[in-house]
């Protein structure tokens, strides 16, 4: 009965606004749907917060937040309450317009690529036929808002952290599209609804494990999650880009994080793991938790390989990016490409 | 060619891995390190002043003030320097007790060490589990001497007191349970892909100059130069342990760290053995010595291995109840003397590694 809870919702909204004429209808809905995920991603993230200190104090042999709320629940929302409060500092030598404007918009690529994401059967707010490509294009924006921060902050700590945070953006971007060609050419489509039915059978973890594997560790390097974490750097940088800002400022950037995780997460489910489908033929669970359960299956072990593994250098990460990852992924499209031919050869 | 501009960046004294208040002037190319002026004496107290004024049993609560993470150490330099100058013979049960206080404040310092040096890698994990193990010995030593940083415990001629009843069991069961740590360590930091990237052939030292610049401790033992005191001219009653002195091959930052990784294990060894002998012998733990302490006129200089390398304590009397001067060679300050080149042509992420492979105590670098 879960099942369409959610579309059944749409559905109910719709048939309450039928007087209206049909434009204004449609706008009232999707109005709905995108302050629905909106909701969803601001509450993930705080809640994240959360979830993050708590795998943490329990890899490092520690409780982790038990004092605010039912075991600590609320901890997050004390912190952010307290930032609210908290001034925040401009000092004199900032490029005042763009240090404010970078933390505004550090949300908005997040919230963008959220448009096209498919939480559940027939839940996507727009099922673009290039949703794909929309995605990576805007998932890669963020660079320029850590960019503009750093910049902004005429720091030099930032300035260090944001050049690195391009250097990165240039050498993990490319195998990341490349992987992902592997998934496109099976499938033949850029729709996400496409990419997920062709999972059918077999999710593409299967067929494309060294795709799945650079998606993976693209993706976590996109998020500038540890051992990537090369524009924080707090052992380095003191904070990196984001050195200079306090307060609500600062506190958007550190929720953005993980919106950004919240969104690799949901990418490497919807490419790799079959998105909202269920495994094992176990149908009573509805799919928008399945797709739920994989994504934060998926964040659990970016959490813990950020509380395992040390932080590579500038040099190593880009070395690895050029050197290992893209001939990596070059060599996986034509193993695709091979593997597909020779499949259609044989007609299975 | 893009004409590029070298610029200044202040490394400190306020910054997270700079153990303290250390403050490196980096000249940088980009990321890469051109020239790197240390500049300390944010946490100068003048304790070598200050000693002037002070009678010779109230110079030992200043000299944990130095390294404060290894604070038995600091005292028993001091104390050996002075009771060569005044001719005290020290009971065999001090001597023990020295040796076992002073090794558990190695092993808090060595633990200190690898925990703030994963930390300054960038694993947070490997820092919380060294520190839970540190827990452990400061426990153990709150319980001898009543204070967990500032020991204090060394006395002119012996030591404060004798361990409490059941003491040297626990530090016994406490021996037995820390190899497993230490291979949990291991797994964790030493063996970790990544960390050996980031150290490994990072920040070189020869053994040529490790030795001109008169380099001691772990960072000198890392460049396979096999020189520690407990072992070349052993003090107190180091002779009559059986241990190892761990050594490096490359001199580089793996080289350091994994040095006193293996140090910890020969710890182990040295406070089992002492404790099975400390058992069989009685005694008083301090010798006879006069309340006011009048050495008589002259001048004596002694020095240990603490955990950061040689530490010599070089004290001169007039005759008087107070010094006339007190010197201390503090190996954390004559560690960093070759860090400037060390530094440069590596990157800021590597400036990181280098300095915390040294391992420096800024309370003693400033004295």
């Amino acid at each position: 009965m879960f099942e369409n809870l959610f579309v059944g919702i749409a559905d109910g909204l719709r048939s309450l606004l039928g007087g209206l004429p049909l434009e204004i209808n449609e706008a009232i809905v999707m109005l709905v749907k995108l302050v629905a995920i909106l909701v969803f991603i601001l509450v993930n993230a705080l809640w994240l917060v959360y979830m993050e200190r708590k795998v943490a104090g329990y890899m490092q042999a520690r409780i982790g937040p038990n004092r605010v709320g039912p075991k600590g629940l609320l901890q997050t929302s004390a912190d952010i309450g307290k930032l609210i409060c908290k001034e925040i500092i401009i000092h004199k030598d900032t490029d005042k317009v763009v240090f404010m404007l970078a933390p505004v918009l550090v949300f908005v690529p997040t919230l963008m690529v959220f448009a096209v994401i498919p939480f559940g059967k027939n839940m996507a707010a727009i099922d673009m036929n290039i949703g794909l490509l929309y995605l990576l294009a805007i998932a890669s924006l963020s660079t320029v808002i850590f960019w503009m921060a750093g910049w902004a902050s005429n720091n030099k700590y930032s300035l260090l952290g944001s050049m690195r945070s391009v250097a990165q953006m240039v050498s993990y971007e490319l195998p990341m599209v490349l992987a992902i060609l592997g998934v496109i050419m099976i499938t033949g489509s850029l729709k996400m609804s496409d990419i997920i039915a062709a999972q059918e059978h077999t999710w593409f973890i299967f067929t494309q494990p060294i795709a799945f594997l650079i998606f993976f560790i693209a993706s976590v390097s996109e998020c500038n999650r540890a051992p990537f974490d090369l524009i924080e750097a707090e052992s380095e940088l003191v904070n990196g880009f984001n050195t200079e800002y306090s307060g609500m400022a600062f506190a958007m950037f550190y929720l953005a994080e993980y919106a950004n995780m919240l969104v690799c997460c949901a990418m490497v489910t919807i490419l790799f793991l079959g998105g909202w489908l269920a495994p094992f033929g176990l149908d009573f669970i509805p799919s928008w938790l399945w797709f739920f359960i994989k994504m934060y299956v998926v964040m659990f072990v970016i959490m813990q390989l950020r509380w395992t593994y040390p932080r590579i250098r500038v040099d190593q990460l880009m070395g690895f990016g050029w050197k290992v990852l893209v001939p990596l992924s070059l060599a996986n499209i034509f193993v695709t490409g091979i593997g597909m031919y020779i499949y259609r050869a044989i007609g299975w | 060619m893009i004409r590029t501009q070298e610029y200044n960046l202040n490394f400190g004294p306020q910054h997270p891995s700079t153990h303290g208040v250390f403050r490196l002037l980096l000249t940088l190319d980009g990321e890469r390190v051109v020239k790197a002026e240390p500049i300390c004496g944010y946490l100068h107290r003048g304790i070598e002043k200050l000693a002037e004024s002070r009678t010779y049993t109230q110079i030992i609560p200043y000299t944990d003030r130095m390294d404060y993470l290894a604070a038995m150490l600091q005292n028993w330099g001091y104390v050996m320097a002075v009771e060569k100058l005044m001719g005290v013979e020290v009971p065999e049960k001090a001597e023990y007790m020295r040796v076992i206080s002073g090794e558990l404040s190695r092993l808090a310092s060595h633990l200190i060490a690898i925990g703030t040096y994963s930390l300054d890698i960038g694993a947070f994990t490997g820092f919380l589990l060294a520190f839970r193990e540190r827990e452990t010995t400061m426990d153990l030593l709150e319980e001898l001497t009543g204070s967990r940083m500032t020991l204090s415990f060394a006395r002119i001629g012996g030591v404060a007191a004798d361990a409490p009843e059941g003491w040297l069991d626990k530090v016994d069961k406490f021996m037995d349970k820390l190899p497993d740590c230490i291979d949990e360590y291991d797994g964790l930091i030493t063996g970790n892909e990544i960390f050996q990237a980031r150290t490994r052939d990072v920040g070189v030292l020869k053994p040529e100059t490790a030795i001109n610049y008169s380099i001691s401790g772990p960072t000198l033992r890392g460049s396979g130069v096999d020189y520690d005191l407990r072992k070349a001219k052993p003090y107190g009653i180091y002779d009559r342990f059986d241990f190892e002195v761990p050594l490096g091959k490359n001199g580089d930052c793996f080289d350091r760290f994994d040095c006193r990784m293996r140090e910890m294990r020969q710890i182990i060894r040295i406070v089992k053995q002492a404790i099975e002998q400390i058992k069989e012998i009685d005694g008083p733990v301090i010798a006879k010595v006069p309340k006011v302490l009048k050495p008589p006129k002259g001048d004596a200089y002694e020095e240990i291995e603490t955990s950061k390398g040689i530490i010599g304590y070089y004290v001169v009397s007039d005759g008087s109840t107070k010094p006339y001067r007190v010197h201390v060679r503090r190996p954390s300050f004559i560690n960093l003397g070759y860090l400037d080149e060390m530094l440069r042509g590596y990157l800021v992420a590597d400036v990181v590694a280098i300095l915390g492979s040294i391992d420096i105590m800024l309370g003693e670098v400033d004295c």
